[in-house]
């Protein structure tokens, strides 16, 4: 067989990404069908769930913040071509930063300060936990894929010996902390719109969705606008150009891998300071994994990962309804979704680019002037 | 015989039952991973193992057509992740978790349309899973202090699928050590140019090899609900894919240092059960997280080069370009 010719940049951006979406999807109807249920009957329940229901939209940008920053946390770190699976972790560990501020300086002082302290707090922990893993890829030459898988796990540990041990919230058996005090509570965007006489359901959705925002547009400054961002791409793309051209691989490493945290962190902002109010067990419950998916999709880009943050939300708010409307299928038909864009968005992410190229190479019966030819 | 010695004798005999699904999934991960292909779908495909043996046992009454059905569905899984990675040159890691994911949502969603139990599978019966086999000899040996007892609880007394897995330990060995394939596949791993130069197919190799690895995840699989459980509860599994592939690495990709490494940390899983709750002599509380997160500690400090030096496969992670 031929080489097939190259794939145009527009095809490459829009269109197989789109194919390896579609594909996937299929498949998950395809399984729906064996399961006795009708695909697009369940399509529609999805979205009338996710967007139509009072107050649906707001659940779904509640959880389009999650994956927006785990999302962003393997979309840093890729740009270095390091494959953070730890945002799980990270996430985990930076609730603890955000429920150790809110818990201790909320009773003590105005929300306006205790917020972005417990913000700032959720990012360093996360960053560490993020860190850490990094340096030992950078300087000590483990495997980046398996220390953060590893770190999950002792993440995990310990939030479970503080969560039933220290942090327990006294007189209780359930391993939780107490809840915090007003001012460690993030507002609700609901409240907020309610105040200024807009009449909106309630929902979780909290402040920490314009946060989100604001990280997007961090993410893409930092990376494509800074001098450090540069120098992540440089090394991502080359590190042995990127070492002669005198960036210092290693901390570029490490400084890549604790922002990712950073971002990993500050979902706990959204799920702990906006939405449980206290630190308890799993509330990470997979979405630093989903981010992977995210920055799939998303393609490591900001308007990407928003945009695949928001499919996902609404898969995710869409979904609860499939309990409501359906015998056989449930809201954890949204995991094998999950789990077919990554399959196929993301580890066979080039099947169809051949494909696709010889395809569109026929189609262009007329072939194009190169440019710079009279 | 002394109360500590006897509790010691417990926790050993605890070890070996938790280690079994850990020593089958790691020489899985071992195959897969001396080939030159990441696996860190090892726990998905335990998962699926486990949710097809108690399926097919609850549904048909017979616990070896659930065993062979566990293989069939992780070798299917496997040849998934070997499409992507071998012939797709994909990236292994994320294919690895894409199945993972597959699995967490297949084996609940199936669940929930099959029983309608919220992703559990109805408990089995005796005759539907593996019951702990007893040897000869058990009562004659009785009346031997200290003997007897090991004989009776250590030795005797497990279902078939852990002396399988202490089986399996030796064959590995000898497959990956003694036979040509045993060569080939190294030497896959190790310098995939040299294999394809002699004329042997890179490819069909690495086939072969995550074929294997669902072979032993899905043995894996059928012991977690229909020998050491009685049926299938949603995410079974519960990280036990991530401790054999850390016992992989622990033990250097090599199946005897890979099957202490399991008893090890089957070891310390046994014993800080025993020990939740219980007041240690200088300590006190039994830091029983701190025993469960020693795995991974413990990986990650080998790993680093802290504590010995970790020489995992050349090529592993590189897709092979002919």
């Amino acid at each position: 067989m031929t080489p097939a010719p190259p794939l145009p940049r527009w095809a490459d951006v829009f269109v197989l990404p789109l194919i390896n979406l579609m594909v996937a999807l299929l498949v998950c109807g395809l399984i729906v069908l064996a399961l006795g249920e009708n695909p697009f009957v369940a399509i529609v329940v999805m979205i009338k769930g996710a967007f139509v229901y009072p107050g649906s939209l707001g659940y779904t940008l509640y959880y389009t913040t999650n994956f927006i920053f785990t999302g962003l946390a393997v979309a840093v770190a890729s740009h270095a071509m390091m494959f953070n699976i730890g945002g799980e972790g990270q996430a985990y560990i930076g609730g603890l930063g955000a429920g150790l501020v809110a818990l201790w300086l909320a009773p003590l002082a105005p929300l306006v300060l205790v917020i972005p302290v417990a913000i700032l707090a959720a990012a360093l922990f996360g960053a560490v936990w993020g860190l850490i893993p990094g340096y030992l890829q950078a300087y000590r030459g483990s495997h980046i894929v398996i220390t953060t898988i590893m770190f999950n796990f002792i993440a995990s540990a310990i939030m479970v010996w503080l969560l039933a041990g220290a942090l327990m919230q006294p007189g209780q058996q359930s391993p939780h902390t107490a809840q915090f005090a007003v001012s460690g509570q993030m507002p609700k965007l609901h409240d907020l719109l309610n105040v200024l006489s807009f009449n909106v359901a309630a929902s979780p959705l909290n402040l920490s969705f314009l946060l989100a925002l604001a990280a997007l547009l961090g993410f893409w400054v930092l990376i494509w606008k800074t001098r450090i961002g540069y120098e992540i791409r440089a090394v991502g793309q080359n590190p042995k150009a990127a070492h002669y051209a005198g960036i210092n691989v290693p901390l570029v490493i490490v400084f890549s891998l604790a922002v990712s945290g950073a971002c990993a962190g500050l979902m706990a902002t959204n799920e702990i300071l906006g939405v449980q109010h206290r630190v308890v067990l799993n509330f990470t419950s997979g979405y630093g994994f989903a981010g992977i998916a995210i920055a799939l999709m998303g393609r490591n880009h900001p308007i990407g990962i928003f945009f695949a943050s928001l499919l996902f939300g609404a898969l995710y708010q869409g979904g609860a309804e499939l309990d409501f409307e359906f015998q056989s299928i449930t809201r954890e038909i949204v995991l094998l979704i999950q789990g077919m864009i990554v399959l196929f968005s993301g580890a066979l992410a080039y099947m169809f680019s051949a494909p696709l190229a010889r395809l569109l190479a026929r189609l262009q019966v007329r072939p194009k002037p190169a440019e710079g030819e009279t | 015989m002394s109360d500590f010695a006897f509790q010691l004798l417990l926790t050993l005999d605890a070890t070996l039952r938790v280690a079994t699904p850990l020593i089958l999934c790691a020489m899985a991960g071992i195959f897969s991973e001396r080939s030159g292909i990441i696996d860190i779908s090892l726990e998905g495909k335990l998962l699926m193992g486990a949710f097809v043996a108690a399926t097919v046992a609850s549904l048909t009454g017979s616990v070896w057509l659930g065993v062979i059905c566990a293989i069939a569905s992780c070798v299917i899984l496997a040849l998934i992740h070997g499409f992507a990675c071998i012939t797709h040159r994909g990236n292994q890691v994320v294919s690895g978790l894409a199945i993972n994911m597959l699995a967490s949502g297949l084996t609940v969603t199936v669940g929930i349309a099959l029983f309608r139990q919220g992703g559990q599978t109805p408990p089995l019966g005796n005759t539907e899973r593996f019951r702990p086999v007893e040897w000869w000899f058990v009562e004659t040996f009785d009346g031997i202090p200290g003997f007897g007892a090991i004989y009776r609880e250590l030795i005797s007394n497990h279902n078939i699928l852990v002396y399988v897995a202490l089986v399996m330990v030796p064959a590995t060995a000898l497959l990956l050590y003694k036979t040509r394939f045993g060569l080939r596949l190294r030497a896959v791993g190790e310098m995939p140019e040299a294999v394809d130069s002699a004329g042997v197919s890179v490819t069909w190799l690495r086939y072969r090899a995550v074929i294997l690895t669902g072979l032993f995840c899905g043995l894996a699989g059928a012991y977690l609900s229909t020998a050491q459980g009685a049926g299938f509860v949603r995410e079974m599994s519960a990280g036990k894919g991530y401790i054999a592939l850390a016992a992989v690495i622990f033990g250097n990709w090599r199946p005897v240092p890979v099957l202490l490494a399991c008893l090890l940390f089957g070891f310390l899983e046994a014993a800080s059960a025993r020990l939740q709750g219980v007041e240690i002599p200088l300590i006190g509380a039994a830091p029983t997280q701190l025993m469960l997160a020693l795995p991974y500690i413990m990986t990650v400090l080998l790993l680093a080069g802290f504590v010995g030096r970790s020489s995992p496969p050349s090529a592993i992670g590189e897709p092979y370009q002919k």
